[in-house]
């Protein structure tokens, strides 16, 4: 909605494709607050934050096309076309000069990290027991232990609580949570739910409904069987990840970053297709809507300038340096302002986040604490690195 | 003596708070002045914004079946963090609560909410059919 309100506003005719019944994605389901401190300068929840893109593209008149499933981008005589389908209209196929892509992540699921044990009813990912749970009307289960420390899965012991549910444990395979301090906080410690940093589900028993986990502590990256210990439950919820969904642009040829498991895009959040943009969490996976809403404004705004015919005069190689795990995006534009996203490899407090130049500090940053799970964001104005040649690089790294 | 991590910012300082021995709040291991507010709040008088969902019903007073497109939840919230203590009761007045679509976000589901000076609304507009 970002991107298209901020194509609308330069003139361009913008179509939103959407699968579900609502605009707004994964935010409907998400009505815990916490959201829109930097869009609106208010703690806003997930619905509420939507609404208020959604009354801008009603004012605008937007056009958006609900319950509609892309299947297919292909280039095809100098345009893109789309390929979807939808109850009402059926079969469909679109003509455009550009495409944004903006399908977001999807979870990885028992499958995708390989938990042992039987296959019972009760085991969930945490966003769709959330989605049973706030926009369905049904409680998953009553005894639950969660998976994994992420975010979603922190929100949902909070959530499963109120439910009149009990949580049981969340177990976590490494040394230090991955959600965010203050959900440890307001969804654990509120409710003395125990987390078990370090230890590892090795195995789920039940016939036809979960019946219960087995645990077993990790010391020096080793299983202590000898320690493993069971946990009674009925339902299990898996915390362990997200994955930007591009299964429409792998098959379109768009070339994929191990690093992200999103595209590869220039300094205009270009894919290799071009004419195909990419933003939110499709292109990485953020941990704050408030960062996707400017992403995918910088996408749209980045779309009608291409549809302009703008082309960046010359791009240069932005890298990963030392304790940065990606860069987003990989190149920079050394005629126009730059903003960077990047993600921190390592846990520290009072760090120091550098702009190198073929070597050269030319930009520099402190902060008071850095972790993986906290994104980090850097503006590279043109004169920082104005000195840059045909080959240069620029590196971020954090000492 | 208690210990408490302050969620004000990132960092996340783990506080230990303790009173010497003119009875005073002494507050330690907060790296700025806000860890000191932080856990002055929270051991005096701990607040949560809630956020829960109520029942939906159609116009007709109808439950929103299985095939239905329309949620047959509304998300609600508080106006402002809530008194801890007092949740538990909120959330049982609040499950016997039901919102008529079409919803409008802002609408008070429950005002001055258990004597306290704060309200539950709507936070979606969901639209009836």
């Amino acid at each position: 909605m970002a991107a298209a309100l901020e194509l609308d506003a330069r003139g361009h005719p913008v179509l939103i494709l959407e699968r579900e019944d609502t605009l707004g994605g994964i935010l409907m389901q998400c009505i815990h607050n916490g959201f829109g401190l930097i869009e609106f300068n208010e703690e806003l929840t997930g619905p509420e934050f939507a609404q208020r893109f959604e009354e801008d593209i009603r004012k605008r008149n937007i056009q958006a096309s609900l319950r509609t499933t892309v299947l297919d981008i292909r280039e095809e005589g100098g345009l893109k076309a789309i390929y979807c389908v939808s109850p009402s209209q059926g079969m469909m196929r679109i003509e455009a000069r550009a495409i944004i892509l903006a399908m977001g992540c999807r979870e990885r699921s028992r499958g995708n990290i390989r938990i042992p044990g039987t296959r019972p009813a009760g085991v969930y990912t945490a966003g769709l027991a959330q989605r049973l749970v706030n926009i369905e009307g049904y409680i998953p289960g009553r005894d639950v232990v969660i998976i994994g420390s992420g975010d979603i899965g922190l929100i949902m012991a909070r959530r499963m609580s109120w439910s009149g549910c009990k949580v049981h444990a969340v177990i976590e395979i490494l040394p230090y949570p991955s959600g965010l301090t203050r959900n440890i906080v307001q969804c654990l410690n509120d409710f003395s739910i125990p987390l078990y940093l370090s230890h590892l589900v090795t195995d789920i028993y039940g016939r036809d409904r979960v019946e219960g986990i087995e645990v077993t502590p990790i010391e020096s990256g080793a299983l202590m069987h000898e320690k493993a210990f069971k946990i009674a439950c009925d339902t299990v919820l898996l915390s362990v990840g997200l994955v930007p969904e591009n299964e429409i642009s792998r098959n379109a040829g768009i070339e994929i970053q191990p690093a992200t498991n999103g595209p590869w895009v220039d300094s205009m959040l270009m894919t290799t297709m071009p004419g195909v943009f990419a933003c939110g969490n499709v292109l990485h996976v953020h941990d704050l809507v408030d960062y996707v809403a400017e992403e995918a404004r910088r996408a749209g705004a980045n779309a009608a300038a291409w549809l302009s015919g703008y082309r960046p005069a010359r791009e240069i190689r932005a890298k990963t340096g030392p304790n940065i795990r990606y860069v987003m995006p990989m190149r920079i534009n050394p005629e126009r302002e730059n903003r960077l996203y990047m993600r921190s490899l390592i846990v520290k407090n009072d760090a120091q986040l550098e702009v190198r130049l073929d070597g050269a500090v030319v930009k520099s940053r402190r902060l008071a604490h850095v972790q993986p799970s906290e994104m980090l964001s850097l503006t590279l104005e043109p004169k920082a690195v104005a000195a840059a040649g045909r080959d240069s690089t620029v590196e971020i790294a954090l000492v | 003596m208690r210990e408490l991590i302050c969620i004000t910012c990132p960092m996340g300082c783990h506080l230990v708070v303790d009173t010497d021995e003119h009875g005073e709040m002494k507050v330690t291991g907060n790296r700025c002045a806000r860890g000191e507010h932080y856990a002055r709040e929270e051991i005096f008088n701990p607040k949560r914004v809630v956020t829960f969902t109520c029942a939906a019903l159609l116009p007709d007073g109808s439950v929103p079946g299985p095939g239905s497109d329309l949620p047959r939840r509304v998300p609600v919230r508080t106006t402002v963090a809530f008194p801890k203590e007092k949740i538990p009761e909120l959330l049982g007045a609040l499950r016997g609560i039901t919102v008529r679509l079409p919803a409008v976000r802002g609408t008070v589901v429950l005002q001055k909410a258990l004597g306290t000076e704060v309200d539950v609304i709507v936070a979606r507009s969901i639209a009836s059919k």
